[in-house]
């Protein structure tokens, strides 16, 4: 008997985020700020940003890129330390574009 | 309040199904009415499951169903419950469905939340995109008076303010209608839409035509308390979880990862075989009902939909657009009452609340209080569905030439295999039947 195929599920995560359409705007929307982050021992928002927007780095600090973010909130919603995330959503009309969803 | 002169009567803040039924309400009583949305067009930002139920319609667009952008009409509702090996699925299947006045669809939200804004435009709203309110403006008294946006001069005045800028509602938090955010009230909604052939589609899932399917599965999050979804569209599957977020940081599992996970479950694999993956989305939920409600009018402010947490997020219901339209409808008519009769203050705004608390929004939500909780809980996450899966398998097996057990056996052994309290099973039933019965 051979099992159904779900190898075919397997896709690069930035395979995955291709298929999102991002309009960048130059400036940031999401700026986190890396001295808080590295007195920070549970580093959620790393696990939990669907978008993997957060790296942690080897001084136990995370490196944050906000490009290809869905503007969904939950690094800030996890995030325990004060001020390590100022959220905004990005300029009118760039950011995040849905199609099929 | 003494009159003042405003660019516009309302100022209604996002695009979705909230802001614009609460537009067209507005407009429809002749007041002058600007919707602001943030994305490039209305619904750019938005994403969900994947069904709509837009029953509330009928009170703003007679016939909806002739021209709203639907994918496929729900004719075939699943409930699963599933473990690692098992999965136990309640199937039903109504043709009362699949003709007007229909039930539950599937639709893209790019496509319905734009249709429904032009629904606001026809009836005289302005519409006004790729715009961020990016806070509100208020009197010494501290009255919201109008919006203030990204664009140059972009400060607006109006006389009142519906937020429907869904969850993360700034505005709301600004003028303190929120108590202290707690991450345990939200999950986190991480879907993939995948592509098959129509054909493929109809067979896999049993249905022909415009019929579809809507699969709600709980027990397929790796432990992370939350639930997983399925939806044919026309030519796509919608596929996700939504995840409770301290549970997910906690589990140090990846969102996408139990995605994949779930995608292998010998239960969804065969329905979604060779799929490619068109979109990848995500996006956050109010999942706590009752208990996060903000105060839903301020001073010269109303606000409506996710953004007054109104989605219904109770297991085998995850209703939030119904709840957003009605509630955005009920804000743009008590709004333009209270235009009309020149007090748009607390007390001139008010009414809104009687016309949620008299209608299915607030009814629905206080009947079904406690299930949210419930369905998120650890028992119902980790303990029930395998004790479930495993009475019914036991009662399915044939274990000669042993005599069949019965279930009376089943359930006592279950019980205490799953360790659970007859105490927890009977205070989570009684619950549970206080919400659904
Ligand atoms: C994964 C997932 C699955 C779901 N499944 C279902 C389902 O199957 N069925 C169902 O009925 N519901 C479902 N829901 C819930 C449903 O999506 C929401 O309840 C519904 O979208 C709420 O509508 P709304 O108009 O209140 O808010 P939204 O749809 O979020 O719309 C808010 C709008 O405001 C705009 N906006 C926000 N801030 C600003 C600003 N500052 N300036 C200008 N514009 C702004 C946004 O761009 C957006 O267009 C699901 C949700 C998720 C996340
Ligand atoms: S953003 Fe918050 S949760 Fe993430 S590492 Fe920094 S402090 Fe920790
Ligand atoms: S808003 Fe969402 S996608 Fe963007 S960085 Fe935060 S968690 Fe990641």
């Amino acid at each position: 008997m051979t099992a159904f195929r779900t190898d075919w599920g397997t896709i690069s995560f930035d395979d995955r985020m291709a298929t999102s359409e991002f309009r960048i705007h130059e400036r940031a929307h999401i700026v986190v700020d890396g001295d808080a982050c590295r007195g920070c021992s549970t580093q959620e928002c790393v696990v939990a940003c669907p978008a993997r927007l957060f790296v942690p780095t080897s001084d136990g600090g995370v490196l944050f890129n906000y490009e290809q973010c869905f503007e969904c909130g939950t690094c800030y919603l996890v995030c325990n330390t004060k001020g390590a995330i100022s959220w905004n959503y990005p300029e009118g009309g760039h950011g995040i574009v849905f199609h099929q969803t | 309040m003494a009159e003042r002169s405003t660019d516009f009567d309302a100022i209604v803040v996002g695009a979705g199904p909230a802001g614009s039924c609460a537009a067209i309400e507005l407009a429809r009583a002749g007041k002058s009415v600007l919707l602001i949305e943030r994305g490039p067009f209305p619904g750019s930002k938005n994403m969900y499951g994947g069904v709509v139920y837009p029953r509330i319609l009928d009170e703003l667009i007679p016939q909806w169903w002739e021209e709203a952008p639907i994918q496929r009409w729900v004719t075939r509702r699943s409930t699963m419950i599933m473990t690692p090996t098992q999965a136990l699925t309640i199937d039903f299947r109504s043709q009362n469905w699949a003709a007007p006045p229909y039930n539950g669809a599937t639709a893209y939200r790019p496509d319905f939340d734009h249709w429904l804004a032009n629904k606001a435009t026809d009836a005289g709203a302005q519409l006004l995109c790729s715009t961020v309110v990016t806070g509100v403006l208020r009197d010494s008294a501290g009255n919201v008076t109008g919006v203030r946006t990204d664009r140059p001069d972009g400060d607006l005045t109006a006389k009142v303010v519906i937020a429907c800028d869904g969850v993360n509602s700034f505005i709301a938090k600004e003028v303190g209608l929120y108590g202290k955010a707690d991450a345990s009230n939200y999950t986190l909604g991480v879907k993939e839409t995948l592509a098959l052939p129509k054909e493929t589609i109809d067979e896999r899932f049993g249905v022909r035509g415009r019929e579809g399917v809507d699969i709600e599965v709980v027990g397929c999050t790796e432990g992370v308390n939350g639930g997983g979804f399925v939806y044919t569209n026309l030519d796509t599957v919608s596929l996700g979880v939504v995840l409770k977020l301290p549970k997910l940081a906690a589990q140090k599992k990846r969102p996408e990862e139990i995605i994949a996970s779930f995608k292998k479950h010998p239960a969804i694999a065969p329905l979604i075989e060779g799929a490619e993956l068109k979109e990848y989305s995500a996006h956050v939920i109010p999942e706590a009902g009752y208990k996060m409600f903000p105060k839903l009018v301020g001073p010269g402010l109303l606000v409506a939909g996710d953004a007054a947490a109104l989605c219904l997020a109770a297991g085998i219901w995850l209703e939030g657009v119904n709840f957003a339209m009605a509630s955005g409808m009920y804000a743009g008519r008590a709004a333009a009452q209270a235009l009309t009769r020149g007090n748009t203050g607390p007390d001139g705004l008010k009414p809104y609340l009687t016309m949620l608390d008299t209608s299915f929004v607030l009814k629905d939500h206080q009947k079904l209080q406690e299930i949210p909780h419930l369905v998120l809980s650890d028992r119902v996450q980790n303990q029930y569905p395998g004790f479930i899966a495993n009475i019914v398998e036991r009662m399915f097996r044939v274990d000669n030439p042993t005599p069949k057990p019965g279930l009376r056996r089943i359930l006592l052994e279950e019980r205490k295999r799953a360790g659970i309290r007859w105490r927890d099973l009977l205070r989570d039933g009684r619950t549970g039947m206080k919400g659904f019965g």
